[in-house]
């Protein structure tokens, strides 16, 4: 199992083979820039592209679940890199020093304006080639983002760079030459393993990030911050034979509207009987 | 050969169930085209699964049987829906939303070089072909999507399909898969979820009783499932329910948990954070009650009522059973 994840890795990416028989392992952490779900969110109504002017953008946080558990990892095994990776406008450079203050080791930036509103099948494209790029041995994402809620960018990435994925663990373990986790779905619990190189995506069960200290913070200013575009990368946007998916239509629904509301003083229950029989909700 | 050929991936259970989601899938694929369903399993299950997935409204079914199935993870699926694709040559492949159902939609749609879109709540066509449609932001914008070229990869919301196709007479294939050998996750074990069978499911459910932390215990929160049976309703949580333990994870209702659009939709000792009303404020009617007169969830009510949920709510059962009987 050791020999085989070796050879696949030094297919790709030559320093692998170096790295897991010296005992070293390079984590990449996928990082996204969200809007704060704790404000109204909004699209911009002619391109159905997220306004993100209109709310305050954070790392969303799955994510940094994941970097936690990146850096937990790296405690325990300091010969750890973590390489944090994200596509986002340059504005996201904030949360990434934030990551290197909690613990990451470096930043690989992707940030192109000919990004805004690209498909789930373009941002995997453009990810795969900047952590190909890198090069890992663990790629560790949040299973879901709180904006597009798609779900589906990890594991085109392992299908992009021909690794296996264990997605969606609510528990996790690494060890030097393969990952196994929980995996959470519909039907139930499954434990799953795979040799490394592997992608993993980790569910909000797992411990939130920590805060980054006065000295992580220091640190952080120090750290390599490679900033990408999307010719550093060689991928092709407007590439005419390329299936995309597009935005077709976008509107806004109407905001709900506040109806009855009473204050009980004892007999609130029974009016709540009488609103349900009126309406035929029982 | 079939017109506008929809190709569904119908998913099973180990044991070789068909998930719920199948009927809405063929419901949605019947409406834009003639459904093709493909089922894999492990050798010996198909034919029970192909005659249920017939029923649901498959005018041809594609079963594949694969040992792989048991131990390894998510591969044998994407062989099997790539081998598919190429036999049906469909306008569009439907997958459910689901965890798994979004991994082999995402394999598969980098593999056969096609745009996926997550998460549609409805499927049409217009005269460029097959449109989805979303519902985003927790219902605050509705947005249609579609692809540049070539056929559409979705996954389709569980429970957002209310169409159903008509049972068709089976008509069964067994297709022949060359194994990828791409590398591939172990499963080691698998621990079957344990499903309240007396109790509506969540998704898709017409009404829904969720309790947040205003419940206080996890003994407490017996009040919600109390309401909930007394109407037939599913049971929610707020993620503070969740993460104080009062319930499982499967009953978060928000942002990072199920989204539902019930007729009825009842939240108690819920505040109403956004990422709660991310997952249910597309819901038909919303009852709120809360001992706090400026929690946000009154905002969007229909009928709130600023009280204690531990005298609002049995009085409310002991009403409404009264006036049952």
């Amino acid at each position: 199992m050791v020999n085989q994840s070796v050879l696949a890795g030094a297919g790709r990416h030559g320093g692998s083979i170096y790295r897991q028989w010296c005992g070293d392992m390079k984590i990449v952490v996928l990082l996204k820039e969200v809007p704060d779900t704790y404000g109204d969110r909004k699209l911009d109504l002619d391109s159905g592209i997220a306004d993100r002017a209109a709310s305050d953008a954070l790392t969303d946080e799955v994510d940094e679940r994941a970097l936690e558990l990146a850096i937990t990892y790296a405690d325990s095994h300091s010969d750890t890199e973590v390489v944090v990776v994200t596509m986002a406008p340059a504005s996201a450079a904030v949360s990434m020093r934030k990551a290197l203050a909690i613990g990451g080791t470096s930043v690989v930036h992707v940030a192109d304006d000919r990004l805004a509103g690209a498909d789930t099948g373009l941002t995997a494209e453009v990810l795969s080639a900047a952590v190909a790029r890198a090069g890992y041995d663990l790629i560790i994402a949040g299973n879901v983002s709180t904006d597009g809620y798609g779900g589906v960018v990890p594991a085109m990435m392992a299908e992009r760079l021909g690794i296996p994925q264990a997605t969606n663990l609510e528990a996790v373990q690494i060890y030097p030459d393969h990952v196994e986790g929980k995996r959470a779905t519909e039907t139930g619990l499954y434990t799953v393993s795979a040799p490394l190189p592997a992608l993993i995506s980790v569910t909000e069960k797992l411990p939130e990030v920590r805060f980054a200290g006065f000295k992580g913070i220091m640190a952080a200013k120090k750290k390599p911050y490679e900033s990408l575009s999307l010719d550093d990368l060689g991928v092709v946007v407007d590439d005419e034979t390329a299936a995309r998916s597009i935005v077709v239509a976008v509107a806004e629904r109407p905001a709900r509207t506040a109806g009855v509301i009473v204050v009980d003083e004892g007999t609130a229950g029974e009016q709540l009987a009488d609103f349900l029989i009126q309406n035929r909700l029982v | 050969m079939s017109q506008n050929p929809i190709l569904v991936f119908v998913e099973t259970t180990p044991d070789g169930t068909v998930a719920k989601s199948a009927a809405g899938l063929l419901g949605a694929a019947a409406a834009i085209g003639e459904p093709t369903a493909l089922i894999v399993t492990a050798p010996g299950l198909s034919a029970a699964a192909a005659s249920a997935v017939a029923q649901l409204g498959a005018m041809r079914v594609l079963t594949v049987e694969d040992l792989r199935l048991t131990d390894t993870f998510i591969a044998p699926l994407v062989d099997a829906l790539a081998a598919a694709f190429e036999n049906v040559e469909p306008d569009a492949v439907l997958l459910s939303n689901s965890v798994d159902g979004r991994d082999l939609a995402a394999r598969f749609a980098v593999r056969a070089g096609l745009a996926l879109a997550v998460d549609a709540v409805a499927l049409s066509r217009d005269e460029e072909g097959v449109v989805a449609s979303h519902s985003v932001y927790g219902g605050a914008y509705n947005v249609d999507s579609a692809v540049t070229s070539g056929a559409f990869v979705v996954t389709v919301r569980q429970g957002a399909i209310d169409a159903r196709a008509e049972a068709q007479e089976p008509v069964v294939e067994s297709l022949t898969v060359a194994p990828s050998n791409t590398p591939a996750a172990t499963i080691t074990d698998f621990e079957p979820l344990i499903s309240n069978a007396t109790r509506p499911d969540l998704r898709g459910a017409a009404k829904v009783v969720s309790g947040g932390r205003g419940l206080q215990s996890a003994e407490k929160f017996v009040l919600v499932e109390e309401l909930a049976d007394s109407l037939g309703a599913a049971v929610g949580a707020s993620r503070a329910a969740v993460d104080a333990g009062y319930v499982p994870q499967s009953y978060q209702v928000g942002q990072t948990g199920v989204s539902v659009s019930p007729q009825l939709y009842i939240a108690l000792g819920i505040s109403g954070a956004i990422q709660h009303r991310a997952g249910m404020q597309t819901a038909k009617t919303i009852v709120a009650i809360n001992k706090d007169a400026d929690a946000p969830i009154f905002q969007i009510a229909d009928f709130g009522i600023v009280g204690d949920v531990f005298s609002v709510v049995p009085q409310l059962i002991s009403s409404l059973e009264s006036r049952k009987a």
